[in-house]
């Protein structure tokens, strides 16, 4: 045994729980590329779908499976459920780069190309978690301040007043508690923050 | 049967007139769509891309507190929330080991979900409405691409909605009021989503590709069924133009637009003045028509 156990380890949960958790067996690809195809942002991911699902198909070189876990792809995907539309095997990739991407984030190997859109993510459920709704203008200025774009669309937020579209108060709802307790439960609990 | 409405929160904010256009459609066809009382966010793409159960528990807690209230179905015109909710009712209820997760997700919410409350999406509900045919005053005779985007019919075994790359509903309302659909190749290519913030520059490509092919053919306006589609191809325009480096003059307009304008409902009405790309349609371009036709007792007085 040359390689040591830790990857071994990691390998093995892997492929499981992507199985476990989806029913999707990624063996059964058998790499014909409609999913890559298909992918609207395919050209921008450093693998296409269809690689992903080969990186974790070789389970012998775990090393693989990091690359996927580590990609840029699982985050640029936008579940336009086009490539399991189009899987002639019907493997739901989506619901597999979901995993991935919880994956990513519990092992703390999130790329760091991927920032601003994770920073987008994570400003959206703060303004969730508060209020029970999407907040719109407090979800932006949280943006800005994790991402530090403090002058991108700058001139849109006048133009949204002048419209009528962007509010300057949140919507609250009544159970906020409610909301609360159940983000300290989940994604809280998991990123073990209070 | 009780319908309830859950407007999600693009429809209070940056889709306001989608709301506007809705309640004002609504009244004149004579329904009545009561909010689910306390509703929450769905959770959109940011919990799904985050977390497993807190993107079943939020969607969960609406459908619960809309059951709740008495609700058999719910009217979701956002077509992410829609899918949200759907994905959320089949994984609740349908995919395997779904007994196990929903005593979870329940214990979550703090409320017991049972799934009583069927998830509609806004073709549906339109195309269930009889006799809208009778009730046009102006019709909406103009070369429309129907811009259905990714999430009203994928992932098409859960949503079980029209057709997942060829759709056809929007397609048929539009013919119902006098507008003209026509063939083209976009009518399920992502428009890049939630992107539009954190990856603006995707967004504008791919918003882009959906316009040029929609004006290549001959449309006169693209429209949408979905806040995000509408926030991208109308909002971010001047990105979409810069990254083109040229100018696209074609409006975009919620199905809920359109079918206002047709129904003689005031453009002011149907919120048209607040999108970005100017909208020069009126409910009085075609009124011969309209004489013809059996007037409405529902109208609303503004005619």
């Amino acid at each position: 045994m040359s390689r040591g156990p830790v990857i071994q380890h990691d390998r093995q949960v892997l492929a499981e729980r992507i199985l476990e958790q989806t029913g999707v067996d990624v063996a059964r690809c058998y790499q014909c590329g409609k999913c890559s195809a298909g992918c609207p942002l395919a050209a921008d991911m450093d693998f296409p779908p269809s690689q992903i699902m080969h990186l974790l198909q070789l389970g012998d070189f775990p090393e693989f499976a990091e690359l996927a876990l580590r990609s840029h792809t699982i985050w640029l995907c936008l579940t336009c459920e086009i490539c399991y539309c189009r899987c002639p095997m019907e493997l739901d990739i989506p619901k597999l780069m979901d995993v991935l991407r919880y994956e990513s984030l519990a092992q703390k190997k999130i790329n760091p190309k991927a920032k601003d859109i994770i920073s987008f993510h994570r400003a959206f459920l703060d303004s969730v978690r508060t209020t029970g709704r999407l907040f719109e203008m407090g979800q932006v200025i949280d943006y800005k301040l994790r991402s530090g774009h403090f002058l991108q669309d700058l001139l849109q937020a006048p133009w949204m007043f002048f419209v009528g579209k962007l509010h300057l108060i949140p919507e609250r709802i009544r159970d906020r508690r409610l909301l609360k307790r159940m983000f300290a439960r989940t994604l809280k609990a998991r990123e073990g923050r209070p | 049967m009780k319908t309830g409405f859950y407007p999600g929160c693009s429809m209070k904010g940056s889709a306001r007139e989608y709301s506007e256009s809705l309640m004002a459609v609504a009244k004149v066809l004579g329904r009545e769509l009561p909010e689910i009382p306390d509703w929450n966010c769905c959770g959109a793409t940011a919990a799904h891309n985050l977390d497993r159960d807190l993107a079943l528990a939020l969607p969960a807690r609406i459908l619960a507190a809309a059951e709740k209230a008495g609700m058999d179905e719910v009217l979701v015109p956002c077509a992410a929330c829609y899918s949200r909710l759907s994905v959320t009712r089949h994984e609740l209820l349908d995919a395997k080991g779904s007994e196990a997760l929903r005593a979870r997700i329940s214990g979550l919410i703090e409320a017991e979900y049972r799934g009583s409350a069927k998830v509609v999406n806004i073709l549906e509900w339109l195309a269930g409405i009889g006799g809208l045919e009778g009730l046009i005053q102006a019709p909406f005779a103009r070369k429309v691409a129907c811009y259905y985007g990714c999430l009203l019919v994928r992932p098409a075994g859960i949503v079980k909605f029209d057709r997942p790359e060829e759709p056809q509903s929007m397609d048929r309302l539009m013919k119902k009021i006098g507008a003209e659909p026509l063939d083209w190749a976009f009518k399920t290519e992502c428009c890049g989503a939630g992107f539009s913030i954190s990856r603006n520059d995707l967004v504008a490509r791919l918003s882009g590709l959906i316009l040029d092919d929609a004006v290549a053919r001959g449309a006169e306006a693209v429209i949408v069924a979905c806040p995000m589609c509408h926030l991208n191809l109308d909002m971010r325009r001047p990105n979409i133009e810069k990254r083109a480096d040229k100018k696209f003059r074609i409006p975009v307009l919620y199905v809920t637009q359109a079918i206002g304008l047709a129904l003689g409902i005031a453009p002011k009405k149907l919120g048209l003045q607040r999108h970005k790309v100017t909208v020069r349609f009126s409910p009085a371009v075609d009124k011969s028509p309209a004489e013809t036709l059996p007037p409405s007792g529902t109208r609303p007085g503004e005619a």
